[in-house]
């Protein structure tokens, strides 16, 4: 009898304490430290001016957004989000990138038949290899309309002229991923394609030869190549280009945000 | 004891001196018309002051302490009880100084119509990264990416086509020399596009008033699409002219 009792009193302590949960997790020291003062994650979200600018100003967001932008700002119409695209695809290129990685060896013997394999045996190993891919020429084609785009609007007159140089070796840096990672498939596609490209820089005047030697890692394509462009492709040139991503970003910022109003 | 320069000498002279002459006047003439004129205070301040002068005679004077803010003239307003000893013409408010309304209230920020990243920006992005996302995942399983046999160097496949960006170039080392078609055009192209702000002078950013800018700039994309189409579509076999719909299409992506 007593017995069913304490059941019962336990059960219903459990239930209450489960309730405040939510409360007693919010309150913990560990969740605090987790999140800033004026998080919305530690006092909660109700649709006001102040919130709003917390949820940016609390949080990472800030090092991208303002806390406001003007108003024609957030029209799709102007910048049909074509910088932002080029930075999302970027980011999308990274994910599936690393996930190819795993599956590839830069070696003149293996990394056709690993990018065969990884179609044929990996799970979504094709579908990746394929957003990889499609991916890739969707943002050179996003960074040169973002080009355009900003052109038009004359988006590089003062004060933004320095951050349309950035842009402009941003968008030969993107060019240069695209091209490194055209050859890591090593068939023959790859092959002569990159044959044919290297072949116009060894044009260059007084010393074209070297320049396509330091290229290609030797006197013509081979395995030196691939491990060459592999480094380049995965490494060097988004390190680089991450710096110069920053800066543009920043830029945006310092320099007023975006430009217009026409 | 330290020389005081001639000329400060001679104005602390004569301060003391004036000073001495209106204590004096003060004393022996109560009436103030006659110091009113060298005071440089305002006409229509000492006006007021004379007013709340007469008005404190019955009422108390904490109420002299007008309220000035709209002139932007700040006042030593004397404090209670109604002091016997007043100032140069008799008033009980002293100048301390004129502000210029300009120098405090000149607003150099013109406001700008904003709104707030969170909601209106962050939903246009997400929404934009969403799409991108949808339209690659359903592009990537119905179309897959090129894999060609095995590389093989002593098999050159023809015809043999950069990708389609440098296809541009390609087209170009038809038509050039490879220094011209390979390195000094596409060299000239990006100098251009990064020195453009700087030879662009015209302050203007409406399309009106830039006519010659964006034709210049059009007609550079219109040449780069073309050849890049051209090089695409056009060549086929040892890079010649083919019509695509004639001979099919020579097209890796």
């Amino acid at each position: 009898m007593s017995d069913t009792m304490n059941d019962k009193r336990g059960a219903e302590r459990a239930i209450e304490s489960l309730k405040k949960l939510p409360d007693n997790v919010q309150a913990s020291q560990a969740w605090n430290s987790i999140f800033r003062p004026g998080s919305i994650f530690r006092n909660g979200y109700t649709d006001s001016p102040r919130n709003r600018s917390y949820v940016i100003m609390n949080s990472v967001l800030y090092h991208l957004h303002p806390v406001k932008v003007k108003r024609h700002a957030v029209k799709v119409s102007y910048t049909l989000c074509l910088g932002g695209l080029s930075f999302f695809l970027f980011i999308h290129l990274t994910i599936t990138g690393i996930f190819l990685m795993f599956f590839y060896r830069p070696t003149a013997v293996s990394a056709w038949s690993d990018i065969y394999t990884l179609q044929t045996s990996v799970t979504f190993g094709l579908l990746v290899r394929n957003m990889h891919r499609w991916g890739a020429h969707l943002m050179v084609l996003a960074v040169f309309l973002h080009m355009a785009r900003v052109f038009y609007h004359g988006a590089y007159k003062p004060p933004r002229e320095f951050n349309w140089v950035i842009g402009v070796v941003l968008l030969l840096l993107t060019l240069l991923l695209s091209f490194t990672g055209y050859l890591l498939p090593w068939d023959q596609l790859a092959l002569w394609a990159v044959t044919v490209g290297t072949n116009m820089m060894g044009y260059t005047p007084v010393f074209g030869n070297q320049v396509r030697f330091v290229l290609l890692g030797g006197a013509e394509i081979g395995t030196d190549t691939l491990l060459r462009w592999y480094v380049l492709h995965v490494l060097l040139l988004p390190f680089v280009i991450v710096i110069f991503m920053a800066v543009h970003f920043w830029r945006v910022r310092k320099d007023g945000g975006i430009s217009g109003p026409l | 004891m330290a020389e005081i320069p001639e000329h400060l000498r001679k104005r602390a002279e004569e301060a003391r001196a004036k000073a001495a002459a209106a204590s004096g006047s003060a004393e022996a003439t109560p009436d103030a018309s006659a110091t009113e004129a060298e005071s440089k205070i305002p006409a229509h301040l000492l006006q007021r002051s004379k007013a709340a002068k007469a008005k404190t005679e019955g009422a108390t004077p904490e109420s002299t302490a007008v309220a000035t803010a709209g002139a932007g003239v700040a006042t030593a307003t004397a404090s209670s009880p109604l002091p016997v000893v007043t100032g140069p013409g008799g008033h009980t408010q002293r100048l301390l100084t004129v502000v210029k309304s300009g120098s405090i209230q000149d607003v150099k920020a013109i406001p700008q119509d904003k709104v707030h990243v969170w909601p209106h920006l962050l939903v246009v992005e997400f929404v934009a990264a969403l799409s991108a996302t949808a339209f690659l995942l359903i592009f990537a399983v119905f179309v897959n990416a090129p894999l060609l046999e095995l590389a093989n160097v002593n098999q050159t496949p023809n015809p043999s086509k950069a990708p389609w960006y440098f296809l541009g170039l390609q087209e170009l080392l038809k038509w050039f020399h490879p220094m011209v078609a390979g390195v000094l055009l596409p060299g000239m192209a990006i100098v251009g596009l990064i020195l453009s702000p700087y030879i662009d002078r015209n302050p203007s950013n409406k399309p009106e008033n830039r006519k010659f800018a964006i034709s210049l700039f059009t007609m550079f994309l219109m040449y780069w699409a073309v050849l890049v189409m051209m090089g695409t579509f056009f060549r086929g076999p040892g890079f010649n002219f083919i019509f695509p719909w004639n001979a099919g299409l020579f097209v890796e992506l």
